[in-house]
């Protein structure tokens, strides 16, 4: 039974890291940009939909704001600052990505202050539901695994099946030839760029509703979302939903399980405390596995040339 | 690097000079506190209270010239900062840190190049025992205190078998030390979580599994709203309880009406009768627009106490400050306070539980939890 509940949560997590990577993969496949400010569009999800949740009463009406106000954002900072960097080699990109870290940061404390926000779930999705087997489990998460499975499908629909899915495909194989054929690539970067931050948005608001709206609370998340992308390989966005899922049940059941196992060579608070620690490491010792064996990640280009 | 410097009194120093008047050189303050990043809130309480306190002293805050930059919640910042503040800005107290683990980088260097240090908050169990030094105090508690307090609760409530969590960090460590130092039953299950951990459905789905009866969680700043308002959805319903940090004004309004009813221990609230707390809140909400936090409190507390020491010695001669530091001479808004021997507070300890005063999210007090307690560590302490 515990181990049910640690399963659904660790696909309840593995979805949510999958939201965040997807947008992160895209930009960083078609773009070939290292975008540190994802982290930022995803706190500007979370204000978004905690500020009109607030003002309007209704969280739907809030979770819609922060995909807007996510792409808007992104297709601007795309515009204004990001389009002057893909010429430029990655320590220039990381370097201005970081310094927008820092500019949204600063600049959600001016708009909102330094004291988290508060935004709750509505009556309807909050509360603990019954699942088959007698297992309570709280009905939100179980709208987040439903949110990241649509998501998922919808840009396996968006890549596969539309032209706008064909032209982030032919960008990510060879962009001037793209570009040669008459398609608009700047007009392409945008999009892309906007449809990441929307999906980074989103994640946001979501997360944000059952952690904490803050400064700053897009940055430990940022760096999961790197290593999805960096076990999926880069640029798929199969791989970034497997790697998400991955990287969340051993996250999860890591927790879970290993300070039980450890307590049968140790006394408890040792377990404990040691089981805690090496909790913590052990989705970047899953990270190292896969670099060793497959170094261009699950799904990554075979030979790709970065 | 950003810096948020702000020079208050400088003004009226520099009026001082030009009018040739022959009152003592301000004492020079450094204040080192996290105003940005996701740790801010406290920072910026510790701020407010502090310069509160000088701007409600009136002719006599100006005693204190202050100095405040931001250390980003970071060590390595913070260390940079102090020596900074020391060198070159020559200050003569040190103060505001809100973290242990960046108390644990600037303290011990500070003291021992001559500077006195007045905690407005972190004070870990190293710098209490062996650690201690003639010009360090805590002005706000010793870190196992309110968890010592709560354990003192728990017991006291009866409740039979609590489970405990709390992050794998050295406050972390304190703070369950702390309670099973003073809690008598038996434990379900004792976590330790990761610092900056926001989802904590695999400790809630061990809290469900487990048959205690109470949780007990230490988990300061957005760690705490994430794990409450999880808790509240995932239906287990088993009460909470915790030290006051885990529901302090700062963080009430973020977690909502999840926290209505908790059971909370601390040193200081709002409610605390006296005239010296009565006008710090009054006042705290007329200058801000909020209510004041624990941290907030305790920063007007260390102002009032270093204006107290300002006005019967200088920071020059050390032994002197030292002395008039020690007796504590101050209103403070915890209605009594004094010092131990290890120059960490003696003082009451209260429980309190988390009302709904109109639409605002409070503390109200309900009784006491310890009354003149110090700490483990006095004994240790050769000074």
């Amino acid at each position: 039974m515990l181990l049910a509940e640690q399963a659904l949560n660790g696909l309840q997590y593995g979805m949510m890291l999958f939201l965040m990577a997807a947008g992160l993969t895209l930009v960083f496949g078609v773009m070939g940009l290292i975008n540190l400010a994802h982290g930022a569009l995803y706190m500007t999800g979370a204000f978004a939909c905690a500020a009109v949740a607030a003002a309007s009463g209704s969280f739907w009406l809030g979770l819609a704001a922060s995909l807007v106000a996510a792409a808007a954002a992104g297709a601007l900072v795309e515009m204004a600052v990001i389009r002057r960097l893909y010429a430029r080699d990655h320590l220039d990109q990381v370097l201005a990505t970081f310094a927008l870290i820092l500019v949204f940061s600063e600049g959600t404390r001016w708009l909102f202050g330094s004291f988290p926000l508060y935004l709750t779930l509505p009556p309807a999705l909050s509360g603990a539901v019954m699942l088959p087997g007698g297992l309570h489990y709280p009905l939100f998460r179980l709208v987040i695994i439903g949110f990241g499975a649509a998501v998922a499908l919808g840009l396996w629909w968006l890549i596969a099946r539309t032209r706008l899915g064909i032209r982030i495909r032919a960008g990510e194989a060879d962009r001037e030839m793209i570009g040669a054929l008459g398609v608009d690539i700047a007009r392409l970067y945008t999009i892309v760029f906007a449809l990441g931050a929307a999906l980074a948005g989103l994640a946001g608001a979501l997360v944000g509703t059952i952690q904490s709206v803050q400064v700053g609370m897009g940055e430990p998340v940022l760096i999961l979302a790197f290593v999805v992308v960096v076990i999926g390989g880069i640029g798929s966005i199969k791989g970034a939903f497997i790697g998400a899922l991955l990287v969340g049940m051993t996250d999860t059941l890591g927790k879970a399980l290993l300070p039980g196992l450890l307590s049968r060579a140790w006394d408890a608070a040792g377990a404990n405390s040691l089981g805690a620690s090496l909790a913590s490491v052990l989705i970047y010792v899953l990270m190292a596995v896969v670099l060793i064996l497959r170094p261009q990640g699950l799904f990554g280009a075979q030979g790709a040339e970065r | 690097m950003k810096l948020n410097r702000l020079l208050i009194g400088a003004a009226a120093a520099a009026a001082i000079a030009l009018a040739g008047a022959t009152q003592a050189e301000p004492v020079k303050v450094g204040m080192i506190t996290t105003l940005s990043g996701g740790g801010a809130g406290l920072g910026v309480d510790t701020r407010d209270g502090f310069l509160l306190a000088l701007k409600n002293a009136g002719e006599a805050g100006q005693a204190v010239e202050l100095v405040i930059e931001d250390d980003q919640q970071k060590p390595d910042v913070a260390v940079q900062i102090a020596d900074k503040m020391i060198q070159s800005e020559q200050v003569d107290v040190l103060t505001g840190i809100v973290w242990s683990n960046l108390a644990m980088a600037v303290v011990p260097a500070a003291v021992a190049q001559g500077k006195f240090y007045l905690s407005t908050n972190a004070a870990p169990s190293q710098l209490a025992g062996a650690g201690c030094d003639p010009k360090y105090f805590s002005v706000s508690y010793q870190n196992d205190n309110l968890h010592e307090a709560a354990g003192a609760h728990a017991t006291e409530a009866g409740i039979g078998k609590v489970f405990i969590m709390a992050p794998n960090y050295p406050a972390g460590h304190d703070s369950l030390a702390g309670f099973k130092r003073y809690y008598k039953g038996a434990l379900a299950g004792e976590i330790h979580t990761q610092v900056g951990q926001t989802d904590y459905a695999a400790e809630i789905a061990q809290i469900r599994a487990s048959d205690a009866d109470a949780v007990f969680f230490f988990l300061p700043g957005g760690m705490g709203i994430a794990f409450m308002k999880q808790y509240a959805e995932s239906g287990v319903g088993k009460p909470v309880i915790g030290p006051g940090f885990s529901f302090s004004q700062d963080v009430l309004p973020a977690v909502g009406d999840a926290a209505l009813g908790v059971r909370n221990t601390a040193q200081w609230s709002k409610d605390l009768e006296n005239e010296a707390n009565r006008a710090f809140v009054e006042t705290f909400q007329a200058e801000y627009g909020r209510l004041p936090s624990l941290y907030a409190a305790q920063a007007y507390d260390t102002a009032n106490l270093l204006l107290s020491a300002a006005a019967k010695a200088d920071p020059g001669d050390a032994d002197a400050f030292r002395a008039a530091l020690a007796q504590a001479d101050f209103p403070s808004v915890r209605g009594k306070f004094r010092f131990g021997p290890n120059q960490h507070p003696i003082q009451d300890y209260y429980v309190r539980e988390v009302v709904k005063e109109g639409e605002v999210l409070t503390n109200r007090i309900i009784g006491p939890a310890m009354t003149d307690h110090g700490d483990a560590y006095a004994g240790q302490c050769k000074m």
